[in-house]
């Protein structure tokens, strides 16, 4: 394809959702509504760690207006000594998050469900049901659940022979450590935190499912997953796959919090006890307390390097919290830590550490930005000791085509160093700074990923064409999908209708995460309409009566291949859709892929802070984000995606933060002392996109969506450094602590 | 307990709904009239997604009480277009990619809109102030304010 | 909650009625802004929910002959910024009030609420409490005065007897060369609730400050009248020493608590950073008066 002729392959179309969503009538799940709708409410647990002895929901059901209750008996049991993944799920912790089972694991666990007729009768009828806690210590912190006297949360994990928090390790090394730090002339050595943290998403888990007196179930949900909504609900509930169909609503943000269900395998059984479809949607407040921000962090990082910059050997250890339930983002941390460079010796090391908070959840870049943060803070350091720019720093070890990574893949052509160097040739880096104004980098990388997807592209009997897909849209992947379809047929953008199937109507496609949607999508649109392309100048050349070998098409015609085929006229798309049944059938084709070939992202960020030194606020100056996109199929989504992560990251650093309370309650769950950007908080978020074509992929693509999370944190530190020259090693990095740490550091001059 | 009738406009329509004396507008809107173009993102005022206006003046539908709106002329996202022709803001919105989940953005044209009703000449500063009760977690805001600035000019030029 | 009531009456009479009759679980509802917040937080369930939009007293602003004002104490901040010289002469109080929350909650946040309301952190009040406003409620028993500073009582409690409402805020006439400021230290720049709030009202003349007064917020179980930083400013040239002198006496006066949103160190350092950003504020606006 000419990249140089490109005629909607990097053009910011409008997206086909776009109308609905700017008037207000496109669906969300808590937007839709059935006949003979009841609602769902969910009891949480008042404490943070608890024995469940009995439930008793005898009350609850005789109360009037209560059609079903259900309770963990209802949900089918996974034992915990037979793992069973789902993806990078595993349904014997999924099915201990929906609905506690022996225990209550964290203030909010869900106990039981109850349906009625209204939103209140539903929350009045919870309060009726009486249920018998064995209150048990808890412990939140890392440290205090590897304290010698921690309250074990699962008797059935073990650590080095011993009943522990500990749920898991993983490690990725690389030559020899101890050599190499041997070899340095400079070593840094730093410990550091980051506080759990939300992902944020502005709608709140919402479903509506009917199941039919024949037990088969309709769901529609907020989700990033509509095979994953299937799947799980089946295997938690029972129902057989084919009996489920899920309908993927428009989703108002999911940044990973989506990934997995909570509410729909409650709403199923409910809606199959109450024969009567059953809406539930969660108050912001359930959202914060008991859907899964990410882990809390605590990382020893300890680089070393030699006077030029070379770096000898790096090391990061990592402790992450799981929550309730094992399954922390560690593959991430020690994963993404250390990919943007070339290092002899290397290694990572993780510790997944189960707690009484929240089950952690997928957030952009899982992992990844706790990963990066503390070797990005430490590369600054060893960059100032040593007297050298961080940037050069980071491009004296950067990882380039064939270096093979710390955690074991060698890159194939990637962007990494373009990003560094154009960093450094951005405007924003030469920009002059004022007083108590700073200038902070960093880099960061995320695996990508490819991964199952389904697509159908049928051309309507009037010429237009109908692409349906497999995998929710949460950046505007499907004007990017619209933007290649068109290109190939040569057609306009606007004749080109792209549509998200339910698991009825498109084939397996896997979850919208991993920054793999247009990746992935676009491979098997393009090659269905490749195939589509194929029917068309088959048809064509029967018309015709020559070769189909003699057939080309070309700007949405089907054309002789040259003056040898014959001196026909083109047919066009709308005249051969209207002979379709000339050519023995309806002309479309669907493809059904494990798309292979994803390669990681890179990206560099630059940020100007200015520090209040007599309050310790930190207003964001200015920021750019850089990054490798392989090809920008729709611009201003791919732009959206930097900036939307960019601005996750400031929040983050600077505000963010769980806090909980000596009974282990969140003690900030809303908007209000949850503190997330605003829109007086930011400036522009300036974008700098670099094209290195994914030789892997038919348009070049490369994932984009996490990678512009992960070098955010450091780069916002690292310039509240430059300003104040103060290094945070903890975030976030609010005004009380900002404050204290400059008044310290004034008192010791 | 017995429901309350109350008679109100809404995207000029005369509207008329029972409500109970503590439902808020929001509820009355999404569940009573069909109306669920405005959002609930947090239910206590800090997110505005629900966004209305209320005898001219921006507030949270889920910080009024549907009684409240005896009487009044309340403007929703669903009352911003004309039949297909789009406002300036929804068109711009499209055009410079200022959404992209869009569950923030009905909150944010309805916000945008009574901005440039007070002030067709905002500042970069003023859109971002005015807009400081309206989320996003997606965009990072740089489109939204670059789509009403622009929006402004267009609409001022065209005046 | 399905037992709530909502009336909205004409007349301040049927309100003070109805209001005394609700007891305990009476509720007025201005902007609801608070009221509505915990409602759905399950904090409070009324009884009975009394609208006073609809009394002219509680929702009208006057200026007075003698150059002071009566504001209704129902009165929406964004309302009372369209007033055409209320803001010029009290533009301290007005920004108070128009820093609650977002766009959206100022189109309906009042004085009387955020007074009544009893938030420690409430940033109408601070401006109020330097302004040496009165609140006029009226009760079963009739009506009478209520200096603002006397208002609250501790976090959530006010000095209102049982059945009383506030009617309105009567700001007094001042000399020329007055004017007032208010500042808030709140982590972001808009949304949150007040960690520090400081109001300062002050005459100017001649480059010397020849009455002025202090209210802080956010730093104790109630808004502070803080008369040792008044003392120290007036008299004064507000120069570096007294500046200083009032910013002490300000971090003096703090008593406030380590929560979610500050520490006692901190609040109590910034009590006196505010103090002296404020008051320069507060003489550069007096000076153009």
């Amino acid at each position: 394809m000419s990249e140089t002729t490109n005629k909607w392959i990097g053009q910011n179309t409008i997206r086909p959702d776009g109308a609905p969503k700017v008037t207000g009538s496109a669906a969300f799940a808590a937007d839709t509504n059935m006949p003979g709708m009841i609602w769902g409410s969910v009891l949480r647990s008042p404490h943070a760690h608890a024995r469940i002895k009995s439930i008793d929901t005898s009350k609850a059901e005789a109360h009037p207006g209560v059609k079903a209750v259900v309770t963990a008996a209802d949900i089918v049991d996974f034992p915990v000594d037979t793992p069973f993944p789902l993806g990078i799920q595993d349904m014997r912790w999924m099915c201990r998050n929906v609905m506690a089972r022996e225990k209550a694991l964290f203030h909010g666990h869900p106990v039981a469900a109850v349906a009625a007729t209204s939103e209140a009768i539903a929350a009045e009828a919870c309060k009726l049901i009486e249920v018998d806690y064995e209150v048990l210590p808890h412990a939140i912190e890392i440290d205090d659940a590897l304290a010698p006297d921690a309250p074990i949360l699962h008797d059935f994990i073990e650590f080095e022979g011993k009943p522990s928090n500990i749920a898991g390790t993983l490690e990725h090394t690389k030559g020899d450590i101890e050599a190499g730090f041997a070899e340095a002339d400079v070593i840094i050595e730093r410990d550091f935190t980051t506080r759990p943290v939300h992902q944020g998403y502005i709608e709140p888990h919402a479903c509506l499912v009917s199941v039919a007196a024949d037990g088969k179930a309709t769901i529609w949900s907020s989700s990033q997953g509509q095979f994953m909504v299937r799947a799980m609900t089946g295997l938690l509930t029972g129902i057989p796959q084919s009996d489920i169909r899920a309908i993927p609503a428009e989703i108002g943000g999911g940044f990973g919090g989506k990934t997995i269900v909570y509410l729909e395998p409650l709403a199923t059984i409910l809606s199959k006890k109450s024969g009567r479809p059953v809406k539930m949607v969660m108050t912001r407040e359930e959202v914060m307390r008991a859907s899964g921000p990410t882990s809390g962090s605590k990382s020893t990082i300890k680089i070393g390097a030699k006077k030029d910059g070379t770096i000898t050997a790096a090391e990061g250890i990592y402790w992450l919290q799981a929550g309730g339930l094992p399954g922390s983002p560690i593959r991430g941390a020690v994963g993404c830590a250390l990919a943007p460079y070339d290092i002899p010796n290397g290694r990572t090391f993780g510790y997944d550490v189960v707690s009484n908070r929240s089950k952690v959840a997928a957030y952009r870049a899982p992992g990844a930005p706790i990963g990066a943060f503390g070797i990005e803070c430490v590369l600054d350091e060893i960059a100032e000791e040593l007297g050298m720019d961080p940037l050069d720093l980071r491009l004296k070890n950067a990882a380039k085509e064939g270096t093979q990574a710390v955690h074991g893949p060698t890159y194939p052509l990637m962007g990494y160093v373009e990003s560094l160097e154009a960093a450094k040739a951005h405007d924003h880096y030469k920009a002059p700074l004022g007083p108590n104004q700073g200038r902070g980098v960093a880099s960061g990388f995320w695996f990508n990923a490819g991964g199952e997807s389904s697509a159908q592209v049928n051309i309507t009997e009037d010429g237009n064409v109908v692409v349906t897909t497999g995998h929710p849209d949460i950046g505007g992947s499907r004007a990017g999908i619209a933007n290649i379809c068109a290109e190939l047929l040569g057609i306009d953008y606007r004749r080109v209708s792209v549509l998200i199937g339910d698991t009825a109507t498109i084939g397996f496609s896997n979850l919208t995460g991993g920054s793999r949607v247009l990746f992935a999508s676009s491979i098997v649109v393009t090659e269905s309409t490749n195939n589509v392309i194929g029917t068309l100048c088959a048809l064509a050349a029967k018309i015709w009566d020559i070769d189909p070998e003699a057939v080309i098409w070309e700007d949405g015609e089907a054309r002789p291949a040259g003056a040898n085929a014959g001196q026909f006229p083109p047919l066009t798309l709308e005249e051969l859709a209207a002979r379709a049944n000339e050519s023995g059938g309806p002309i479309g084709a669907g493809a059904q892929i494990n798309t292979t070939g994803a390669e990681g992202g890179f990206g560099t960020h630059i940020c100007d802070v200015e520090v209040d030194p007599e309050l310790g606020t930190v207003q964001v100056l200015r920021y750019t984000v850089l990054q490798d996109v392989g090809r920008a199929v729709h611009p201003s989504y791919v732009e959206g995606q930097m900036q939307g992560g960019a601005v996750q990251a400031i929040g983050w650093a600077l505000n963010e933060e769980y806090i909980y309370n000596k009974n282990g309650h969140v003690d900030n769950p809303g908007f209000l002392d949850y503190r997330m950007p605003v829109a007086s908080d930011m400036p522009m978020i300036d974008t700098h996109i670099i094209e290195i074509p994914n030789p892997k992929h038919p348009q070049g693509v490369r994932g984009v969506g996490e990678v512009p999370l992960v070098p955010g944190l450091a780069a916002v530190r690292n310039a509240i450094h430059d300003a104040v020259g103060v290094r945070f090693n903890d975030l976030p990095m609010s005004p009380p602590v900002v404050l204290d740490a400059l008044d310290m550091a004034e008192a010791a001059e | 307990m017995a429901k309350l009738h109350i008679s109100t406009t809404i995207n000029g329509e005369p509207t008329e709904y029972l409500c109970a004396p503590d439902e808020t507008m929001l509820d009355v809107l999404r569940n009573g009239l069909g109306l669920t173009g405005s959002k609930e993102g947090c239910g206590s005022g800090d997110c505005g997604a629900c966004s209305i206006t209320m005898d001219g003046r921006l507030v949270c539908a889920c910080l009024v009480l549907a009684a409240e709106a005896e009487g009044s002329e309340i403007e929703t996202i669903e009352g911003m277009a004309d039949g297909e022709a789009l406002h300036p803001l929804q068109q711009k919105f499209l055009e410079m990619a200022a959404l992209q989940c869009g569950i923030c953005t009905p909150g944010m044209l309805v916000a945008a809109k009574s901005l440039l009703e007070q002030n067709p000449n905002p500042t970069e500063t003023e859109v971002r102030y005015w807009l400081a009760g309206n989320l996003c977690r997606c965009t990072g805001y740089d489109k939204i304010i670059r789509a009403v600035m622009d929006t402004a000019a267009e609409m001022r030029g065209a005046a | 909650m399905t037992d709530t009531q909502y009336m909205a009456p004409q007349t301040l009479d049927e309100a003070v009625t109805a209001f005394a009759a609700g007891g305990e679980a009476a509720r007025i509802l201005a902007g609801g802004t608070d009221l509505l917040v915990q409602m759905g937080a399950g904090m409070v369930n009324p009884g009975v929910i009394v609208d006073v939009k609809k009394i002219t007293e509680l929702n009208s602003i006057e200026e007075t002959a003698d150059g002071g004002f009566v504001v209704g104490a129902a009165v929406a901040g964004a309302v009372l910024e369209e007033h055409p010289t209320f803001g010029k002469v009290w533009p301290g109080v007005l920004e108070g009030l128009n820093l609650i929350g977002s766009t959206q909650i100022q189109g309906r946040a009042s004085l009387g609420g955020n007074l009544c309301n009893g938030s420690p952190a409430a940033d109408g009040v601070p401006a109020m409490v330097a302004a040496g406003a009165v609140l006029t409620v009226q009760g079963p028993n009739g009506r009478r005065d209520i200096p603002v500073k006397d208002v609250p009582t501790g976090p959530g409690k006010t000095s209102l007897a049982p059945g009383e409402i506030a009617v309105c805020f009567t700001f007094p006439p001042r000399p020329a060369g007055s004017s007032d400021a208010y500042l808030r230290m709140i982590p972001r720049t808009e949304m949150d609730i007040a960690v520090v709030g400081v109001g300062v009202n002050l005459t100017m003349k001649d480059g010397v400050c020849t009455d002025a007064s202090v209210g802080l917020g956010a730093v104790a179980p109630t808004v502070l009248l803080v008369e040792d930083a008044a003392k120290a400013l007036i008299g004064s040239k507000l120069d570096a020493a007294a500046l200083d002198a009032a910013a002490a006496a300000c971090s003096a006066a703090c008593n406030p608590i380590d929560d979610k949103r500050g520490t006692i160190a901190y609040r109590t350092k910034v009590a006196g950073v505010l103090l002296k950003r404020t008051a320069a504020i507060a003489a550069k606006r007096a000076a153009g008066v």
